[in-house]
């Protein structure tokens, strides 16, 4: 692979000469949106099925076999709709509202390990960047709010802006901790972090990485991260069985479903984020199934996750707005606050298991 | 204590859980789901579907136009005209529902004094314009006689409860 790799590097430099790093960029960042916007309809399609299965239903399956084509069926549809501008509506900030919020879902992938060495930027401030860049996102529903000209997408926008502001906060303390116990801002080393220890040794990878140690902080990212990607049970947002929609109530065509999309492409950031802080990244779970590839491992954990995100969606009723607030100010941040204090004097003493 | 004992157990999420466990069950239960083009329920033999106008078995219609339904008809959808037949008997000349205000309430059937206007079993028909749901005389005559081996069983397996 590597000696592949190596062969097409020198010959595409040969041949387009300076031109050559922009192109092997390019090809590299297709390869990774590629295969994520496949990833991207996919779960729409398996988000369907696994609630269909929790309710005793069989979910879509009817376009294609087994209904696996219904994701394009739906892709299609909404692209042959046509995209009504409202009226008096800022046309500029009215399309820049979808593209400044799938951006950042997208942009953040430039910081993913998918393996040792595979990441598009391996920088060593990559957890400080995918804290900044996804809370660009919040821009993105401002301006979709304000620019449609509607009082009811503004007050949505409202809505979903405090409220992901207000997760960030829990989700940054998580990244603190994880930031604190690992001794490093980049995502690899943060990986690599998680693959020292006695469990290690013992071939049961595992119990060593940071879930079991850190499992409070866990449990309040995963839940922060539902509240931050507006899902179930914190979908205030939406709501669709009280209010029609939130931000996005005045798109429809193309523009409604890249909001959709960056809804989908940040569960799975997410998750994945979860998976490379929490659940060892592309770490097998036991030493002897290390021969699958690691971005195998790393793509299952962040599915393990969204499903659970799923898993929640199908569970819980939806929380009141109050609620989700007094959640995430008065209970989250308290805990994840304590918790750092907690990791901090544990580091302290001699049972600190994150020594190096 | 109970207090202590509240807050660990929601400090725990330990009935969040719970609703997790009970949704993870229903993950592997049997689907429940009727694939319905293919399969389908049962339906009462009382089922109240598509209009048809019904012939005696020498093939004369049932209809003497006494304009009972049209009167009870609570959406008023039924429009009947009367005339005397070149035999002299009494029939309609015109029988017309309007299937988009037919609220499907069985009234006409049950004041039919010689079982002629009956709801049928049949319940997937569709029009494509605004028009196309308006039945006549001839049209549902047609569905009588295309259906009338069901209707008639279906009457049958009611009769001892009518």
């Amino acid at each position: 692979m590597n000696d592949f790799l190596t062969s097409v590097t020198t010959q595409g430099s040969a041949m387009l000469g300076p031109a050559w790093p922009l192109v092997w960029t390019l090809a590299k960042i297709v390869a990774v949106l590629a295969p994520l916007m496949a990833c991207v309809a996919y779960l729409t399609y398996w988000e369907r099925k696994l609630i269909g299965w929790m309710h005793i239903r069989v979910g879509p399956n009817r376009v294609g076999p087994g209904g696996l084509l219904q994701p394009i069926a739906d892709a299609l549809k909404l692209m042959v709709k046509e995209v009504i501008v409202p009226s008096r509506a800022n046309r500029a900030l009215f399309i820049l509202g979808p593209i400044m919020t799938i951006m950042p879902a997208l942009a953040a992938w430039s910081v993913m390990p998918f393996g040792p060495d595979m990441a598009l930027a391996n920088i060593n401030a990559g957890l400080l960047l995918l804290l900044a860049i996804t809370s660009l996102e919040v821009y993105g529903v401002i301006i979709a709010g304000w620019a449609s000209n509607s009082k009811y997408a503004f007050l949505a926008a409202m809505r979903a802006s405090a409220q992901m502001v207000s997760y960030e906060i829990a989700i940054g303390f998580c990244m603190v901790v994880v930031l604190m116990v690992s001794g490093s801002l980049n995502l690899t080393d943060i990986v690599q972090g998680q693959q020292v220890g006695r469990f290690q040794e013992m071939g049961l990878n595992f119990l060593s990485w940071n879930w079991l140690p850190l499992l409070p902080i866990f449990v309040v990212y995963v839940i922060s991260a539902v509240a931050e990607t507006n899902r179930h049970p914190f979908d205030v947002v939406e709501g669709e069985s009280e209010i029609v929609a939130g931000h996005m109530v005045e798109y429809s065509g193309m523009g409604f479903a890249i909001f959709f999309l960056a809804e989908y492409a940040n569960m799975i950031l997410l998750s994945t984020l979860a998976a490379i802080m929490f659940l060892g990244g592309w770490d097998a779970p036991v030493a002897f199934l290390s021969f699958i590839p690691g971005w195998i491992w790393l793509g299952i954990k962040a599915f393990f996750v969204v499903s659970c995100f799923i898993w929640f969606r199908a569970s819980f009723p939806r929380y009141r707005y109050d609620q989700i607030m007094r959640l995430g100010w008065k209970i989250f941040i308290p805990v994840t606050l304590v918790w750092l204090v907690v990791v901090g004097g544990w580091m302290q003493t001699p049972f600190n298991i994150w020594t190096r | 204590m109970s207090a202590i004992k509240e807050f660990v157990s929601s400090f725990m999420l330990a009935e969040l859980l719970k609703g997790m466990r009970l949704t993870g069950k229903y993950l592997f239960s049997r689907k429940i789901t009727v694939q319905y083009p293919e399969e389908k329920t049962p339906y009462s033999a009382r089922f109240r579907g598509l209009h048809a106008l019904r012939r005696y078995p020498n093939g004369e219609e049932r209809c003497i136009a006494c304009k009972l339904c049209e009167a009870v008809c609570p959406a008023m959808c039924i429009t009947i005209e009367s005339d005397i037949r070149e035999d002299g008997t009494r029939r309609t000349s015109r029988y017309d529902i309007d299937l988009t205000k037919c609220i499907f309430c069985g009234f006409c059937e049950e004041s039919c004094p010689v079982d002629s206007i009956v709801e049928t079993h049949i319940l997937e028909y569709h029009g494509e314009k605004r028009g196309d749901l308006y039945f006549t005389k001839d049209m549902l005559l047609a569905i009588g006689d295309r259906y009338e081996s069901e209707i008639a069983a279906r009457r049958e397996q009611d009769a001892p409860y009518r």
